[in-house]
């Protein structure tokens, strides 16, 4: 089922607002199995077809959801990610933007000890595509294969996807793991999901300025590296210490230049696209290569 | 000089705002008061008693002591004076409006106390060292074990035993051991309260007579946790050259000024940043960033526009589209009602793409504008025009 989701994911919605109701519908066309979600008060009623429920405890008993969305606004997110991780649902896929990094940090310890695996926030979501999507992501841009796909951003995500599809490099799995500086599934943890995956013949590695995320990833993989690898790095004609809409691409001093980034993967003997453009035969190249 | 890296676009306090902060916490300040003019320095000075006294411009920048922004007055007429140099003297590009007379503290020692995230470990990291004042940048360049770290669990706080630890590691002397403890442990719970991204004593001083007072203090906000921190939401003060950037945070984008000449819009902060790239591949620069954000209306697009053709720097304009929740016609309509009441004077570029991009690109058809397939098409036809029109 590639990684974290697939034809198996029964997914909760957290937040049936305009936007969580919106994209709700739009996953369940595609295709995902959408169990049920939380309002607390309207318990027992439901809401365009989507059984409702008081608490994440009550839907995960009565529909066995493993997975969930959130898309509840920044102020009760915190709480409504760790209403999940209690209920111990697999994959929390935390949409919602502007999120506190006190209330992040708070959120990573807890994931120390837990078996929830947070994709988010501030994220598109992820796809398995022809089985599965929990995120906002326009589905028609993806389409079943075998390349594993991780990036921080949301837009260039589409417009990367796009590309792949159309040259006729299907993915095994998309992880949109979103663009603040305190994420669930930072870039290595995603990469090493990938790089175990049966799935999974190739991995495209989308980052951006900003933390030492990349360089991890790059460290991990050239020692652990079952599979070839094309990154790409968004941000490098960014000048240092302005923040570039994601409260994670700002590069304060020498740490989380686009340079540096550069290099850890070169040195990994990773593949760096200079534009987008590049990547699909960046990709075709490296599995060749094989 | 602050040692931190501030993750977001926070919100600054000045120093004497954040000396409340720390004063409210338990924390010594010297006794201090804010003046706006030189009568009012010197009017203070008398008030407090007996001098010497530091005038400190307040001024959201750093290296203030090197600027000549701080300077010692024996006497109230002296206060007076170098505050009459201080007001209104520019730091960095920054005017100085308010300054900050305190009572002189007889320093014995200089340490260094901070807290900031460590999005490496995810958690923050508290930071102390005995060789503080204005090089600790430098510390931590050239001798980092001159500082000694803690990571304490975001859901504990900083306990005791690591308090101490820090201090042992850093070397403090005995007889402030207790004290500079108890500062870090107030200093951490202040900096949860407050969701700072950066809380910064520096330096912190050993008085000659063994007491211990924060020299100065830097705070910093983060601003996605403005909801809960009302008081300290107040306080943020916009500098001249990010009026702009002000401006667009209210309509819910971001913009950045750069120093190129290719204006930029896009939607998603990746894509964007993709696109200041493709034009630098293209062998131009960018003049912005500009991010309209998800699912932008007519009338945002119409404002990102008009803020973009607003700099006068622009040679050209590169619209960059890729439509998810973003619908290419409401894109198309915010561009037209530009160019109906104002025809802009430098040529547009637009790549549409996704969600409704055949609606957007119909409803163009004709207008005065350059439509590309690809980024990099659009991104080298930006860059063309850009230098065909300067």
């Amino acid at each position: 089922m590639s990684v974290l989701l697939g034809k198996g994911t029964k997914v909760l919605v957290q937040g049936l607002g305009r936007e969580g109701a919106f994209h709700a519908a739009r996953m369940k066309e595609y295709g995902t199995r959408v169990v049920g979600a939380t309002k607390p008060g309207k318990g027992g009623t439901t809401q365009d077809g989507i059984p409702l429920f008081d608490t994440v405890a009550q839907a995960v008993e009565a529909t066995d959801a493993n997975a969930s969305i959130v898309f509840v606004p920044a102020q009760g997110a915190r709480d409504a990610i760790l209403e999940a991780i209690d209920s111990r649902i697999e994959l929390v896929v935390a949409i919602t933007e502007g999120i506190p990094v006190r209330d992040m940090v708070g959120i990573a310890a807890v994931l120390e000890n837990v078996a929830t695996t947070l994709v988010g926030p501030n994220c598109p979501g992820a796809i398995t595509p022809g089985e599965c999507k929990i995120g906002i992501m326009p589905a028609e841009n993806f389409s079943p294969g075998a390349i594993g796909f991780v990036s921080r951003s949301g837009t260039l995500t589409y417009e990367i996807a796009d590309l792949l599809t159309k040259a006729g490099l299907g993915q095994s799995t998309c992880l949109g793991i979103g663009g603040d500086p305190i994420i669930g599934l930072p870039t290595p943890d995603a990469v090493r999901l990938l790089n175990e995956d049966d799935a999974t013949e190739a991995i495209v590695i989308v980052g951006e300025i900003g933390g030492a995320a990349e360089e991890s990833a790059a460290e991990y993989m050239r020692a652990h590296g079952k599979k070839p690898a094309v990154a790409f790095i968004a941000g490098r004609s960014a000048p240092p210490g302005k923040r570039m809409g994601h409260a994670g691409a700002i590069v304060s001093g020498n740490q989380g230049t686009a340079e540096s980034k550069v290099r850890a993967f070169e040195e990994a003997d990773i593949r760096v696209a200079n534009a987008p453009s590049e990547i699909p035969g960046l990709v075709k190249a490296a599995l060749k290569g094989r | 000089m602050a040692l931190g890296l501030s993750s977001a676009s926070p919100v600054k306090l000045h120093e004497f705002q954040a000396k409340q902060v720390l004063a409210r916490a338990g924390i010594a300040i010297p006794e201090g008061r804010v003046a706006t003019t030189p009568a009012e320095v010197e009017a203070a000075a008398r008030a407090m008693g007996s001098g010497p006294w530091v005038v400190k411009a307040q001024v959201h920048v750093g290296g203030r002591g090197k600027a000549g922004g701080i300077k010692v007055a024996n006497t109230p007429a002296e206060a007076r004076t170098h505050a009459e140099a201080i007001l209104g003297m520019d730091i960095k590009g920054l005017r100085v409006e308010k300054v900050y007379l305190e009572r002189a503290a007889k320093i014995a020692k200089e340490l260094y106390l901070g807290i900031t995230l460590d999005r490496d470990r995810r958690c923050p990291v508290v930071m102390l060292s005995t060789v503080g004042g204005m090089d600790i940048e430098e510390v931590a360049a050239s001798t980092p074990d001159r500082i000694a770290r803690r990571w304490p669990s975001p859901l504990l706080g900083l306990l005791p035993f690591e308090a101490r630890a820090l201090v042992f590691a850093a070397g403090v002397d005995a007889a402030q051991r207790d004290g500079v403890a108890d500062i870090a442990q107030r200093l951490y719970r202040t900096y949860e309260e407050t969701d700072a991204t950066l809380l910064e004593i520096n330096p912190l001083f050993i008085q000659e007579d063994g007491s211990v007072i924060a020299g100065d203090a830097k705070l910093d906000i983060d601003d996605n946790a403005l909801f809960r921190q009302h008081e300290l939401a107040k306080l943020r003060e916009v500098a001249p050259d990010e009026a702009a950037e002000e401006k667009a945070r209210g309509l819910g984008f971001s913009y950045v000024q750069l120093e190129g000449d290719v204006g930029i819009i896009g939607n998603g902060a990746g894509l964007v940043m993709g696109t200041l790239d493709a034009v630098r591949n293209a062998g131009g620069r960018a003049a912005n960033f500009l991010d309209v954000g998800g699912g932008a209306k007519e009338e945002v697009v119409r404002a990102a526009l008009e803020i973009v053709l607003a700099n006068p720097r622009v040679r050209s304009v590169f619209i960059n589209i890729f439509g998810g929740i973003t619908r290419g016609d409401e894109v198309a309509k915010g561009i037209l009602s530009v160019i109906a009441e104002a025809p802009p004077k430098v040529p547009l570029v637009i790549r549409l793409s996704g969600t409704e991009a055949e609606a957007g690109r119909k409803l163009l058809e004709g207008a005065p504008l350059i439509s590309k397939a690809t980024m990099d098409e659009a991104a080298a036809e930006a860059v063309r025009a850009a230098r065909a029109s300067r």
